[in-house]
């Protein structure tokens, strides 16, 4: 027999507190207003058995007199394989009309993985984009972040990731996006045929702050269980900014301390609990994690970029529809840019250092230096580099990508310009150019 | 005694409130028990019948009622023979030992011996009976990998005491009696191989500190000669994301010339951790011909593992530092990072409702963080034996701004500075120690006038390099413009290295002393060019020697054609008159040359990037001047 509890104590943004004995902590609890039903989850017990719940739908139009039941466990999603192909809410209510899905609970926000049974990451995720899978491989089980600004097309980035990435499951976790770009995701993924294969959790801007919190656990409680079969999973996060402000949100509402330009404290260890969920499983599937992160005003010092760039294995800048070579950083790279071709290492570091060479230039341009012959060629490189391998419509596999450069560099250079080395030099250098 | 017990009857994240009878330690162990689990956790306020404790463990499912049973004791870790080689949470529960047990998933209130009890060693004794023995005297020693490790009268038996019987040479496992003490009361106490002890308490069984004299070589040249540490020192490495303090960790880890290194990797990436566990078994330490992993101990609580259980990482491992300091042994303590567990404590300080301090943090942050400095040195055992350990914190400054509060209070608790730069990092220049803005107090290899020489250069090409964004390659003087291509060359080939290249990664001591003499008779040399283009081709060429003859291992034959190599590149460009004294005069000739430079120009004084506008005319009058 369940307690039904009709006495709130305290409302406060879309946090309530009521009186009961025996409550655990973490635990769910059902709201029952004039509006519907809705859940909320235990934050906090105080020593004269007063219960904080944080009310998934808000604090607005709650009673005093409403009834609060609980349920004796914690939020959880049904895990089984339906889950693919369909469209779920941030608490996990279908979304695509279809049938709800009762089976097999999992909860979500598990324990952390013991590091002792983590495996060093060895398979490169090809993407089809040059800037990511020549000069900042994704690697399987990595966690990277794109950091980007509003108004960059960075959905449109993911999306096309997550399509022509080999992977055996994609988990959309959607946070505070606009219903644009729900339906956006959504279509591009119908599109691209791989909606079989794809689950999506979306919170919408319109939604609930306090669900904004749960897409990014059920996403990741999902993947967890995709990967333990065996699966390869890519989980994709748009927008974590989204995610922070409303961890911003509820601690000014419950009266915590913050720290930096009103973030709490523990913003650090809130992000790491949900991008350390990448892992490799030895012995079964592993999850990889691309989320987007705009950053308020481009200012990566900003606390939110700050401390995912502290937690994530590096990230890539997009600005101006472009990935920058510059700033962006796969810190896995290493471990499978050795295995791919010969060249792959020591092309990326050249043409890497030549487009530097031609930034200096545009800016001696810029400021009415006269242009030497070594400038021209350099002016005439970052362009053919810009248009052929920097573009993001440029939609070649990491092989061609590399042949590309290669074309690139013999159009503009001789080989000695390059600072490749000879060998190299002699197995890859196009043959139409040598004359 | 009657053991105190407690109710649970409130939670906030990993702090809970208890009520209590009996009475109840600050700092006391104690443990919730929920379902059939037991969280472990501690006291850290008392208020009347109510202590507030943070749980080591998520608290999550937790009911307000839970029983609550004190243990009497305060935070401690298990010390003796076998800790070499293991990986360890930050309570010291054997990670893969846990694994084994548990699987892929860290289980709550599991709690498993550090030291493996079923292991026998092999003891030999040193004490014998009528000895009179207090805490920290050896009484026996074991074999544990290449060292010799000694069995000591548990830490905390501070007086003297009476030896009755130690146990014959054989082999015995840590829980088994090797010796009988008696105190002055005649009580008696059995001793074994291991013991425990509070980590929050200095081990401070030796005779005297002594001062940090001697070097730490950690193989990284720019550290060993621009910055360097020494034994029994502390340092710190702060840097904004992706600037490498985390490779840089890695590397010190490999190869630092020391007995034994402790990385504590303190609410950082998992992924990190393992890459040190899966590679260290594999790497062959040239010095002792065994793998490296033989010499480490890693303590490891990462970022998702729970936040209670940072702080007592870094504490576990000082203590373990300590103990084997205590042996004779020069330890090097790996932290990274030190502001996971300030934010650890800015967390417990938020659900404690103290008063905050600067951005959230606690009051007592910088005190923290200088006891825990503190607890390094190179000491003087009573034995005569000398042991030290030397701390390493990587420091992750929010948004990369060095005046926040951690950096701040760890730069004035420490002997030496290596500031990572994103600029540096950016341009690939590795590792990203900014030359410009580290120091460090400690003696090195050169003296302190080449030392200091070294800076003015580095310092002035800075200003020259700064000077030529604006007024281009053609405003710039060719003896500005050749000192700036000197330092380039000192930067590209001396203070930078590949970390990935197996023999430039690592530089011994010796071969930095060779190569740093050769490129500092270069830096020290009048040379003549016709123009800048000639210049910039002599440099290039140089570089390219140098970056050869840094991946070529010394005594190969390559080795020494390398060096005539530069050697005849570099006489080329001398004027006959000088050749003879491209080495025994260098030092006399550079102060010269150096000093006309700033002689020369009105900027002597330093300047300000604010003032650029009068540099650009300071540097058209002096174009016209010459």
């Amino acid at each position: 027999m369940k307690k039904i509890y009709n006495r709130i104590l305290q409302i406060s943004g879309n946090i309530i507190a009521v009186r009961a004995s025996g409550i655990k902590y973490g635990e769910l609890a059902i709201v029952k207003t004039s509006q519907g039903k809705t859940f909320a989850e235990v934050i906090r017990i105080n020593a004269s058995d007063e219960i904080f719940l944080q009310v998934f739908a808000g604090g607005s139009g709650i009673s005093t007199g409403d009834e609060v039941y609980f349920l004796g466990r914690h939020m959880g999603i049904p895990f089984s394989e339906n889950l693919l192909g369909r469209i779920f809410t941030a608490t996990g209510e279908p979304r695509d009309g279809g049938p709800h899905l009762t089976e097999a609970l999992t909860e979500i926000s598990g324990p952390a993985v013991n590091p002792a049974k983590r495996i060093v990451p060895t398979n490169m995720i090809h993407t089809g984009i040059p800037m990511i899978d020549i000069f900042n491989s994704l690697v399987e089980s990595q966690k990277i972040s794109i950091f980007t600004t509003s108004g960059e097309p960075y959905n449109e980035l993911v999306v096309r990731i997550a399509l022509q990435a080999k992977v055996d499951a994609i988990v959309v976790g959607g946070m505070g996006i606009r219903y644009d770009d729900y339906l956006f995701i959504k279509d591009s993924i119908e599109k691209g045929g791989a909606f079989g294969r794809c689950v999506l959790f979306i919170h919408t801007a319109s939604d609930p702050v306090v669900e904004c919190l749960i897409a990014a656990d059920i996403s990741l409680a999902v993947a967890e269980r995709f990967a333990l079969e065996g699966k390869k999973v890519l989980v994709l996060l748009t927008d974590m900014t989204n995610f922070c402000d409303a961890l911003k949100e509820i601690a000014v509402v419950m009266e915590q301390i913050p720290s930096n330009r009103g973030y709490p404290g523990d913003l650090y260890s809130q992000l790491a609990v949900r991008y350390e969920k990448a892992v490799s499983f030895e012995g079964a599937g592993s999850i990889t994690i691309l989320s987007v992160t705009t950053m308020p005003g481009n200012d990566v010092t900003h606390p939110v970029p700050d401390n995912t760039g502290y937690i994530t294995e590096g990230q890539y800048y997009l600005n101006n529809g472009r990935i920058e070579p510059f700033g962006s950083l796969s810190r896995l790279k290493q471990l499978v840019n050795k295995d791919t071709r010969a060249d792959h290492r020591p092309l990326m570091t050249s043409m890497i250092q030549l487009y530097a060479f031609y930034r200096e230039t545009m800016e001696k341009r810029a400021m009415g230096f006269r242009m030497s012959q070594w400038d021209e060629k350099l002016l005439k490189y970052g362009n053919l580099f810009e248009a052929g391998i920097m573009d993001l419509s440029v939609n070649i596999a990491l092989y061609e990508a590399l042949d590309m450069g290669w074309r690139i560099l013999a159009e503009c250079f001789t080989p000695e310009e390059t600072g490749l080395r000879s060998e190299l030099i002699k197995t890859y250098w196009p043959d139409i150019c040598k004359a | 005694m009657i053991k105190t017990a407690g109710i649970v009857s409130g939670i906030n994240g990993s702090m809970i409130t208890v009520e209590f009878s009996g009475s109840v330690r600050q700092n006391e162990v104690a443990y919730v028990l929920h379902e059939d689990m037991r969280l472990k956790a501690e006291v850290v306020r008392i208020k009347g019948r109510r202590a507030d404790l943070q749980v080591f463990e998520s608290t999550r499912g937790l009911k307000s009622g839970a029983e609550v049973e004190f243990s009497g004791g305060l935070l401690s870790v298990e010390l003796g023979p076998g800790l070499l080689g293991q990986l360890f949470d930050g309570l010291q529960n054997p990670l893969d030992r846990l694994a084994a047990r548990h699987g892929f998933f860290l289980k709550r209130g599991e709690y498993i011996t550090p030291l493996q009890e079923d292991k026998t060693w092999s003891f030999v004794p040193t004490a014998k009976a009528g000895d009179r023995v207090s805490g920290g005297d050896t009484i026996g020693t074991v074999i544990e990998g290449r060292f010799i490790h000694k069995i000591v009268v548990p830490f905390y038996l501070t007086l003297l005491h009476d030896v009755i019987h130690v146990i014959e040479p054989g082999d015995y496992t840590i829980k088994e009696k090797v010796a009988l003490l008696k105190d002055n009361s005649g009580q008696p106490i059995p001793v074994t191989m291991s013991f425990m002890w509070p980590v929050k308490r200095p081990v401070t069984l030796y005779e005297e500190r002594l001062p940090p004299v001697e070097q730490l070589v950690t193989r990284i040249r720019i550290i060993d000669t621009l910055f360097p540490v020494s034994k029994g020192g502390t340092y710190c490495v702060p840097g904004p994301f992706g600037a490498g303090k985390t490779v840089l960790q890695q590397l010190t880890a490999k190869s630092a010339e020391v007995d034994i290194v402790i990385v504590a990797a303190c609410g950082e990436r998992a992924g990190e951790v393992v890459e040190t566990i899966r590679e260290f078994p594999m790497i062959i330490d040239p010095s002792t011909a065994e793998p490296l992993i033989n010499r480490t101990i890693i303590v490891c609580n990462t970022s998702s593992m729970p936040v209670a259980a940072r702080e007592s990482s870094v504490y576990t491992a000082i203590t373990m530092a300590e103990y084997y300091r205590h042996m004779g042994l020069h330890v090097l303590l790996l932290a990274d990072s030190t502001s996971r567990w300030a934010q650890a404590m800015r967390e417990r300080s938020g659900r404690l409702e103290e008063i905050p301090g600067e951005e959230a943090f606690p009051a007592y942050l910088q005190s923290v963080i200088a006891d825990f400095y503190e607890r390094s040195g190179l000491v003087r055992l009573k034995d005569g034996g000398k042991g030290s350990v030397t701390i390493g914190g990587a420091v992750s400054p929010a948004g990369g701004n060095f005046e926040e509060p951690v950096t701040q209070a760890t730069l004035k608790t420490v002997g030496a500075f290596h500031a990572l730069s994103r600029e540096r990092s950016d341009a690939r220049r590795y590792p990203a120690i900014d030359p410009l803005e580290s120091w460090s107090k400690y003696k090195g290899a050169i003296s302190p006038a080449q030392r200091s020489q070294l800076f003015k250069l580095l310092k002035r090409a800075d200003e020259i390099g700064q000077m030529m964004k604006v007024v281009g390659e053609e405003g710039t003087s060719l003896d500005d413009f050749m000192l700036y291509l000197k330092a380039e060359l000192f930067d590209e080939v001396y203070l930078q290295q590949n970390a990935y290249d197996e023999v430039d990664g690592a530089t011994s001591i010796g071969r930095q002393a060779h190569v740093f003499s050769i490129i500092f008779d270069i830096l020290n040399t009048h040379m003549e060019f016709k123009g800048k283009d000639e210049a910039r081709r002599f440099f290039n060429e140089m570089r390219q020697h140098f970056l050869d003859y840094n991946t070529i291992p010394e005594g190969a034959v390559a080795f020494d054609e390398k060096e005539e190599n530069i050697m005849t590149l570099l006489l080329e460009h001398v004027p006959v008159s000088d050749r003879s004294c491209v080495r025994t005069l260098s030092e006399a000739l550079v102060e010269s040359d150096l000093d006309s430079f700033f002689r020369r120009s009105k900027m002597a004084g330093g300047i300000d990037k604010k003032d650029l506008s009068i540099v650009i005319k300071d540097g058209k009058s002096d174009e016209k001047n010459i």
